[in-house]
């Protein structure tokens, strides 16, 4: 006789999966009304789990004084050559402002002029105290009437029936311990994926990444095992950063304007066009070719200046300010450094993600989206991951007044199963950790990482996925000794999930419309018959492309309908 | 990039526990220690948590770490970031959380 998990059951109107930016805030809203009971499951704990973790330096999504919400869809749409949602990101421009008053009212440090109005960075961006961020919404969400939250539980699958989603199954980070949670709506609000590609350091400081290492694309997996729609994986996310530490960059270009310039002493700044991919590909080009390193170009600014930026990161990247204190030169005296990241899929960047409608409803009846986990509109940010919330939430309620969810059933059960198979599998010679460096290494060389220079095409695509499917088999025999190694499993299950759907939706999109985001050598040109969404579906016999039609320029925002099994019966056009 | 935990000064409150975002801190012998000192991202969420001051952040020297170690103190508003090399400090930058980033 084996181990058994214990199994504990709980019940809930509202499971919040993920108590981040989005996943705090919808709570938040939901309490606001009070009628339902709503859980939050959390893997780590809400006060600090998430991207916000160490704080974040400026809010980059709000409409500045003379600007409409439009111009910020604009915005996004032209950095993402098109392919954008104009419904959700229009939804989410409107609400930018509102959300950031009701940050501040709760405590968040915002730079105000003598007028007593916010000081702006540029057109979009204001200027902010953004050490205890999320100190501020986990006390939100947690002060929130009818808001309950486990801490330290990893949720691993939904539990849906006939399209109808039930409420979700986890166990307990710390414990050899399942938890069961019915639920009459699901919010899923992970975040998005990192650890997919080999990373910058591979070393020591393997973790020392853009995206939280934590955020392993579980609310992806989950959806795409349900059967839910996903969009527009393909558009992968490098962030351009500071060498070695990762940091962000933008706070020098923006904050002291400067420039990148190559090894050779030029401003290649503008020489490959400013969208978000294209001054990632600038930087790739420049050292593909012989120019690098690359810099921003900071050794023009002033002690003052420096001492500002010193306090800016320990504010939001503290390995940064360390980094120059340990070399004994700050940017003053020395340029900074900057590198693209290895590839992310993350939504609250770009359009990567659940294929939902206005309400943040995806395609399972009762399940819903927000912040990075979410597809179709890029650049939300903190803000726009909390309107997201905000507007998810409320959708839920709609849902809530009319629909009391489905039968309960025992599909539980395998799951549970599976997890004491991992805790009872005989020990082998191939570790956790072995099949995720292999499965970086499979992605970074045959679906466009780092040693690539983000390039890739289809023979290689083809590789990578016959070599991902083949790291599932080994993948079932992992043993866990403890929850802790349970938890390390789950996250490499969830990644090689998204992994194989990754590689789908980068064969799908035969073009090369995003440099460094989406390189495909096989077809190397945008192609107008492109101009469309590519979505997938996880079926029985393997991924299944949809092609959908842009919701852009003149559009209804969309609304899925469902039939009365619950089947969907309208999730937007196809294109044959 | 990781932390290390001072275990004399470790008073086995657990508030870093808590609060990693990574579950990495764990406790043994009432003292805490970081279980996968690899998988550390580097927030540096378990020094604002830490009322003892026993959590020391340094860089790999994979990234540059040659030996500083960063500590963190708070006292009202203001949260001190202290930088040190063997038991010197170099130095010390405050940050007055009621005021905002200039950049």
């Amino acid at each position: 006789m084996g181990k058994n998990i214990t199994v504990e059951e709980l019940n809930t109107d509202v499971l919040i999966i993920g108590g981040g930016t989005a996943g705090c805030y919808g709570a938040y809203i939901l309490g606001l009304n009070g009628k339902y009971k709503v859980l939050i499951a959390e893997k780590a704990n809400i006060k600090r789990s998430g991207c916000l973790a160490a704080g974040v330096n400026a809010i980059n999504a709000y409409i500045t004084k003379g600007r409409v919400p439009q111009d910020y869809v604009d915005y996004c749409k032209n950095d993402a050559k098109g392919i954008v949602r104009e419904d959700l990101l229009l939804s989410i421009s409107e609400g930018l402002n509102e959300a950031t008053k009701t940050l501040e009212d709760n405590g968040l440090v915002i730079l105000k002029d003598e007028n007593g109005d916010y000081v702006t960075r540029g057109n979009r961006n204001i200027k902010i105290n953004g050490e205890n961020i999320k100190p501020i919404l986990a006390k939100m969400a947690k002060d929130s009437k009818n808001v309950s939250i486990i801490n330290h539980i990893n949720i691993t699958d939904l539990l849906v029936k006939e399209n109808r989603v039930l409420g979700a199954v986890g166990f307990d980070v710390n414990d050899e311990k399942a938890y069961v949670i019915k639920a009459k709506a699901v919010l899923m609000a992970t975040g998005g994926a990192s650890g997919l590609y080999r990373p910058n350091n591979t070393g020591f400081s393997r973790h020392k990444m853009w995206y939280p290492p934590f955020n392993t694309g579980a609310g992806y997996a989950m959806g795409i095992n349900a059967g839910a729609e996903m969009t527009t994986l393909e558009m992968r996310f490098i962030a351009l950063r500071c060498k070695d530490t990762i940091a962000p960059t933008g706070t020098i270009a923006q904050g002291v304007r400067a420039k990148q310039m190559n090894g050779v002493g030029q401003i290649y700044e503008t020489k490959y066009g400013v969208a978000t991919c294209e001054r990632v590909y600038g930087t790739t080009v420049e050292n593909m070719e012989g120019r690098g390193p690359c810099y921003l170009k900071t050794d023009e600014i002033s002690n003052e200046q420096q001492e500002d930026l010193y306090k800016a990161y320990l504010n939001m990247a503290p390995s940064q300010t360390l980094k120059w204190i340990e070399g004994g030169q700050g940017p003053a005296e020395q340029n900074v450094e900057i590198e693209g990241t290895e590839p992310y899929i993350v939504g609250g960047h770009t359009a990567s993600g659940y294929w939902i409608d206005d309400d943040r409803a995806t395609t399972v009846k009762g399940l819903y989206a927000a912040g990075d986990v979410a597809g179709g509109a890029p650049q939300k940010y903190v803000t726009g991951a909390l309107v997201e919330g905000k507007i998810a939430a409320e959708g839920i309620l709609k849902l809530l007044d009319d629909d009391n969810g489905a039968d309960f059933d025992s599909s539980y059960e395998a799951i549970i199963n599976n997890y004491n198979k991992h805790l009872n599998n005989s020990d082998s010679d191939i570790s956790i950790e072995q099949v995720e460096e292999a499965m970086q290494k499979i992605m970074d060389e045959y679906a466009g990482g780092i040693s690539k220079h983000y390039q890739f095409n289809d023979t290689g695509l083809v590789i990578a996925r016959k070599l991902i499917l083949g790291l599932f088999e080994v993948f079932e025999k992992l043993r866990a000794n403890d929850a802790d190694e349970l938890l390390q499993i789950y996250e490499l299950r969830d990644r090689l999930i998204v992994c194989l759907s990754l590689i789908e939706h980068l064969l799908a999109r035969k073009e090369t419309r995003w440099h460094s985001f989406a390189e495909n050598m096989t077809h190397e040109n945008e192609d107008e018959n492109y101009r469309l969404y590519i979505n997938s579906i996880k079926e029985v016999d393997g991924i299944r492309i949809i092609k959908r039609p842009l919701v852009v320029d003149e559009y209804e925002p969309l609304k899925f309908t469902f039939n009365e099994d619950n089947s969907i019966s309208y999730a937007g056009g196809v294109v044959l | 990039m990781s932390i290390k935990i001072n275990q004399d000064k470790c008073i086995g409150c657990r508030k870093c526990i808590e609060a990693c975002p990574g579950n990495l801190i764990k406790l043994d012998n009432k003292k805490a220690f970081i279980k996968r000192e690899r998988d550390c991202w580097g927030c540096t969420s378990c020094l604002k948590e830490c009322k003892a001051q026993a959590i020391e952040f340094f860089l790999g020297a994979d990234v540059g770490g040659r030996g500083t170690i960063l500590t963190f103190k708070e006292e009202g508003p203001i949260k001190h970031w202290i930088f040190s090399k063997g038991e010197k400090e170099i130095r010390t930058i405050d940050i007055n959380s009621l005021e905002s980033n200039k950049y």
